[in-house]
């Protein structure tokens, strides 16, 4: 499809915000990871840690944490830089401060999500593990996790189709994004119905993708499945 | 005439929850190819007694032996105690075979793998050598056709043969057994039954919580009769079964005959 021309710069944002999304989804993942070992932590210090990060990232607006990320975030680095004698400017660049904030979105999002699967786990399957003297961490990574995975993978589904389209925020500041594309084509051709649709069909496409990815997942991760497949 | 070894010994094991005294002073011990059967009323504090011994439950006071080696235990923050080192519990644990009521074998593991899980992880064996256990094992339980399928696809029986060969990977120095059969539908408890008495006929030490009276009688060495978290009598089968002194054990055996 040419779209008047606009047809490669629209595919090329495509390919940032899939980037985008899917470095976001890596990094959230270890957040949340460790954001709910933490509220189930025996130590309080780390559950109140994590309480406060769930509940100061739920709380405010993405777009809020992608501004302060970006612009906030290099005024830092310079400080810290300036302390070692460098005083050039430093810019985060838009991909990077993208991916923090998104990131530390989805992490705080999908703390809640592996709490919740963690929690509904039988205590007996790790009675079972710690009766034949399994450590607690191989315990945990070994026979809890990859039940939890299963448990939690519903909820997660729904957190990366929130955060695929959580990435046109990071356009605002200057990321060459779909969203962006789109907002540049319309700008030159002053067709916005074209440019936008073709956007909003493009990220329809692209959570429908997600969508039947993790029902092919949650598939897989049933193991009554698994065996009927064999 | 040698003595035999002691292969557990629990000392005055109290466990409260609160103020609810669950636990109040329970010694026993087992020596090497024992069968000690732990009867009692639902409430008396049989399975607590042995959820203590691998520190499932952590009792409140009192000592644990296994093969004369005293596991090392600190009075925690809630006041109850805990292992002093838990290199010391994970390696005694290894050595002490739990049979839950609900099996708890893992879901998302095959039945092979279930079995060689222990072996490789905490034993260090090769994944080789621990298969060719686990299907010497599977044999024994009479499920060697099984050893590829997950466990939702196998009846409560067999998953509790499974779980049961599970723990015999290990070559635990005791087992013991938490009400093995009382999840099971009544057609599949022999099964299970036949496995634990085989177990029994080989020499393993074990301790079986149950209200299976018939088996109890049949396999034990020792009966033990807790009420409300005390012994309130013990002896040989005969003498528990035939000849009880309590009234309580008495009135126990006759609606349990």
């Amino acid at each position: 499809m040419d779209l008047l021309g606009f047809g490669d710069l629209l595919l090329s944002g495509t390919w940032v915000t899939v980037k985008l999304a899917l470095t976001s989804l890596a990094f959230g993942l270890v957040f949340g990871l460790l954001g709910a070992a933490a509220k189930l932590s025996g130590f309080w210090p780390l559950r109140a840690l994590a309480t406060l990060y769930t509940t100061f990232i739920r709380g405010i607006p993405e777009l809020l944490l992608v501004l302060t990320i970006y612009f906030g975030g290099s005024m830092v680095l310079m400080a810290i830089a300036e302390q070692f004698g460098y005083t050039d400017y430093i810019e985060i660049s838009a991909f990077a401060a993208g991916v923090a904030a998104l990131s530390i979105a989805f992490g705080a999002y999908s703390t809640e999500v592996f709490r919740g699967a963690i929690q509904a786990i039988p205590k007996g399957q790790w009675e079972s593990a710690q009766a034949l003297g399994m450590t607690r961490g191989k315990t945990f990574f070994r026979i809890i996790l990859p039940q939890v995975w299963r448990l939690a993978l519903p909820g997660l589904g729904n957190l990366f189709q929130v955060l695929l389209k959580d990435t046109a925020l990071v356009s605002v500041v200057g990321l060459n994004d779909l969203m962006r594309q789109a907002y540049v084509a319309t700008g030159s051709t002053k067709q916005p119905f074209t440019f936008y649709m073709a956007a909003a069909i493009i990220y329809l496409g692209l959570t429908v993708l997600s969508t039947a990815m993790t029902t092919w997942m949650e598939r897989r991760a049933d193991p009554a499945a698994r065996r009927a497949a064999a | 005439m040698t003595e035999k070894n002691i292969a557990l010994e629990l000392d005055d094991i109290h466990k409260s929850y609160g103020s609810l005294e669950v636990l109040k002073g329970i010694s026993l011990s087992a020596s090497d190819g024992e069968v000690i059967s732990i009867l009692g009323s639902s409430g008396s504090g049989k399975s607590t007694l042995l959820r203590c011994i691998n520190l499932l439950e952590r009792p409140s006071r009192g000592s644990i032996r296994i093969a004369g080696e005293a596991l090392d235990l600190v009075p925690g923050k809630d006041g109850d105690l805990r292992a002093a080192n838990s290199r010391q519990l994970e390696r005694m644990r290894s050595r002490i075979g739990f049979v839950f009521q609900n099996f708890n074998l893992w879901p998302h593991k095959s039945i092979l793998e279930n079995i060689i899980e222990a072996p490789v992880q905490v034993l260090g064996q090769s994944r080789d050598q621990a298969i060719s256990r686990a299907e010497e094992l599977l044999q024994r339980v009479g499920l060697s056709d099984k050893r590829d399928v997950y466990p939702a696809n196998l009846s409560g029986g067999q998953q509790q043969r499974v779980a049961i060969a599970r723990a015999l990977a290990m070559d635990p120095q005791v087992l013991l057994f938490d009400e093995p059969t009382s999840a099971l539908d009544p057609e599949l408890v022999n099964e299970v039954l036949a496995v634990m008495r085989s177990l029994a006929e080989e020499g393993r030490t074990m301790l079986i919580v149950t209200h299976e009276m018939r088996f109890a009688r049949e396999v034990s060495s020792q009966v033990v009769f807790l009420h409300q978290g005390q012994i309130e009598e013990s002896g040989t089968p005969e003498e528990v079964f035939d000849r009880p002194q309590s009234q309580r054990v008495k009135d126990f055996m006759a609606s349990h005959a």
